[in-house]
């Protein structure tokens, strides 16, 4: 069996079965980085070294009978906005080019427990700040099934990656849509849990109420698997949720019958090109053949999401990266005479310019005489959107949703208007407002490019989205036929 | 269009200055996205608690006890200069 065309899990069970070595699974993701990476750009630093050092090491607990985790031997890859100790970790920013956390995130180091070997980092737009990677300081991610097209953001070095083979799965972020959007345009499955689900602990904050660590994989089954070892209460991040369930040993009866899936009809309105609308439409009817109850309803207040989701997380983003000094740690200018130079030089010098645009949107809607008008406005009106989305949950139990009006559009097509940039974010943030858990997989390719699809579920109910997405994935290749072509 | 005093004023914010390129550009983009973001005052919110947090539970904060942390050395490592085992930056009283 070609290794290549094999989950996270299924590898998984053929080391664990001694059928091919952990270092057969490592060195296979390692040619494919050293074949096509130069092309597309997913890894902002590689550590092939560790890797082959840790595949001897778990193969040797494997061989000797030790037990092992879920993940054993299997490669992975983690965004470069999540600490690793003693491994680079920058954020796609000069500012942080040369920074190397002294620990790991909370999130790495449970999928390190599973026995799971990471290959490195992954590039992204800078801070997070996004939605094409054209904003990274380590340049452009291109698309595996078009490299002159855009991977999406801000995670597309994660969703490039596993598209196209240079890693089996990814640990990501999703803030505004930057797990569920490059899903969409690079073929792969991805999910972002419920806020509060995973600890965000070493997970370096852009916009710490939106902020959000999921999974991008092959398929919902691998996804799915990574969320129940990273998820959990984390004592080092008091808005880690206690109790939470993520066991999804039950979701896989391929059963949906009596599942009802509601479908907002003004997002279908959002969709800008028809053959992605064409596709959307034949997903519904998918799984209505599968058995599920679809129906049509309106969420009118979506129409808003943009505007209030950039206020409130530019608001947030122009606090969190405050921390930028020059001084602890990161990017210090040469140019500096006196303490205020290190500040504003340093800062000057080391944020590309979206990070600028944004931080001084955030100080605008903070600053005195628009608080009210805006901060404050934005956060009354994610009250409502939340309670939209409550509502419809009391009839459904799924949202279905496009994940992008558009499929990867052109590298340089939309950076230089960064408003248009921002309405493209229209399918994903209001769920980002909310909190609620989603799951995007591939549902077909419009004009020769993947299309995704968003299921959206209940606050802390990550099991009917996972079951949801398994039974259409059992019944469908969409999630085979979306992989990258270099 | 954002006028020049209002850049100016949100570079001292922000604590950065914007070079001659991105300061003709801002002017006009953040002009741009202020004017949408103002669709939000169509709303009515009147009466509506701002929410600033999608779930709050305090039942997840942890014991107050004392816990091992980074060692100094180790913090030190990034930082661009130290001295003394501390930050080490520019003079700040003349």
């Amino acid at each position: 069996m070609n290794i290549s065309e094999m989950t996270a899990l299924e590898t998984a069970e053929m080391i664990k079965a001694k059928k091919i070595s952990v270092k057969e699974a490592v060195n296979n993701v390692i040619d494919n980085i050293k074949k096509n990476d130069n092309k597309i750009n997913a890894y902002i630093t590689v550590t092939e070294e560790n890797a082959l050092k840790d595949a001897e090491t778990i193969q040797k607990k494997i061989d000797s009978g030790e037990e092992t985790g879920l993940f054993a031997g299997v490669p992975f890859a983690i965004k470069d906005n999540i600490c690793t100790k003693g491994i680079r970790t920058s954020c796609a920013s000069k500012m942080l080019e040369n920074f190397t956390p002294i620990y790991d995130a909370t999130v790495v180091r449970r999928i390190k427990n599973s026995d799971a070997i990471s290959i490195g980092k992954l590039n992204m737009d800078e801070f997070g700040m996004g939605g094409s990677t054209e904003t990274s300081y380590f340049g452009v991610v291109r698309n595996p099934c078009d490299t002159q097209r855009v991977s999406g953001g801000s995670s597309g070095g994660a969703a490039a990656a596993v598209a196209s083979d240079e890693a089996l799965f990814a640990l990501a972020s999703d803030t505004g849509g930057s797990i569920r959007q490059p899903c969409s345009f690079c073929g792969v499955s991805g999910i972002v849990p419920t806020y509060g689900a995973v600890s965000r602990y070493g997970l370096i904050a852009f916009a710490s109420s939106l902020d959000r660590i999921g999974a991008i994989g092959r398929d919902i089954k691998d996804c799915a698997a990574v969320l129940s070892v990273i998820g959990g209460y984390d004592t080092n991040d008091p808005t880690s949720v206690k109790n939470t369930s993520l066991d999804f040993s039950q979701c896989y009866d391929g059963n949906i019958k009596d599942l009802k899936i509601g479908i907002p009809e003004n997002y279908i309105g959002f969709i800008t090109d028809t053959e992605v609308k064409k596709k959307i439409t034949e997903t519904i009817k998918i799984f209505s053949s599968l058995g599920a109850e679809t129906e049509f309803f309106t969420l009118p207040l979506s129409e808003y999401a943009v505007a209030a989701y950039y206020v409130i997380s530019c608001a947030e983003a122009s606090s969190e990266l405050s921390r930028y000094d020059g001084i602890r740690y990161g990017y210090r200018s040469e140019r500096a005479g006196n303490i205020s130079d290190i500040f504003v030089n340093s800062r000057s010098e080391a944020f590309g310019e979206e990070v600028k645009r944004r931080i001084m949107l955030g100080s605008f809607v903070l600053s005195k005489g628009h608080y009210d008008d805006y901060y404050k406005k934005a956060s009354q009106v994610r009250t409502m959107i939340k309670a939209e989305f409550e509502k419809a949950f009391e009839k459904y139990d799924i949202i279905l949703a496009p994940a992008a009006p558009t499929t990867a559009y052109k590298i340089g097509e939309n950076i230089s208007d960064p408003l248009k940039m921002y309405l493209g974010d229209i399918c994903t943030v209001s769920v980002s407002l909310a909190g609620n858990p989603a799951a995007v997989i591939p549902c077909g390719m419009a004009n020769a490019l993947p299309v995704g699809v968003q299921l959206i579920g209940r606050a802390f109910d990550e099991k009917n989205i996972v079951k949801t997405a398994h039974a259409f994935q059992i019944n469908t290749d969409f999630h085979k036929a979306g992989k990258g072509v270099v | 269009m954002t006028d020049e005093k209002t850049i100016a004023y949100l570079e001292e914010l922000s604590k950065f200055r914007l070079n001659e390129n991105e300061k003709e550009k801002f002017k006009d983009e953040l002009g741009r996205i202020i004017e949408y973001i103002g669709k939000l005052n169509k709303l009515d919110t009147k009466g509506i608690e701002p929410l600033s947090h999608p779930f709050i539970y305090t039942s997840s904060l942890r014991e107050d006890t004392i816990q091992s942390s980074s060692e100094r050395e180790d913090i030190l490592k990034n930082a661009h200069d130290n001295k003394d085992g501390c930050f080490k930056v520019l003079r700040t009283v003349e």
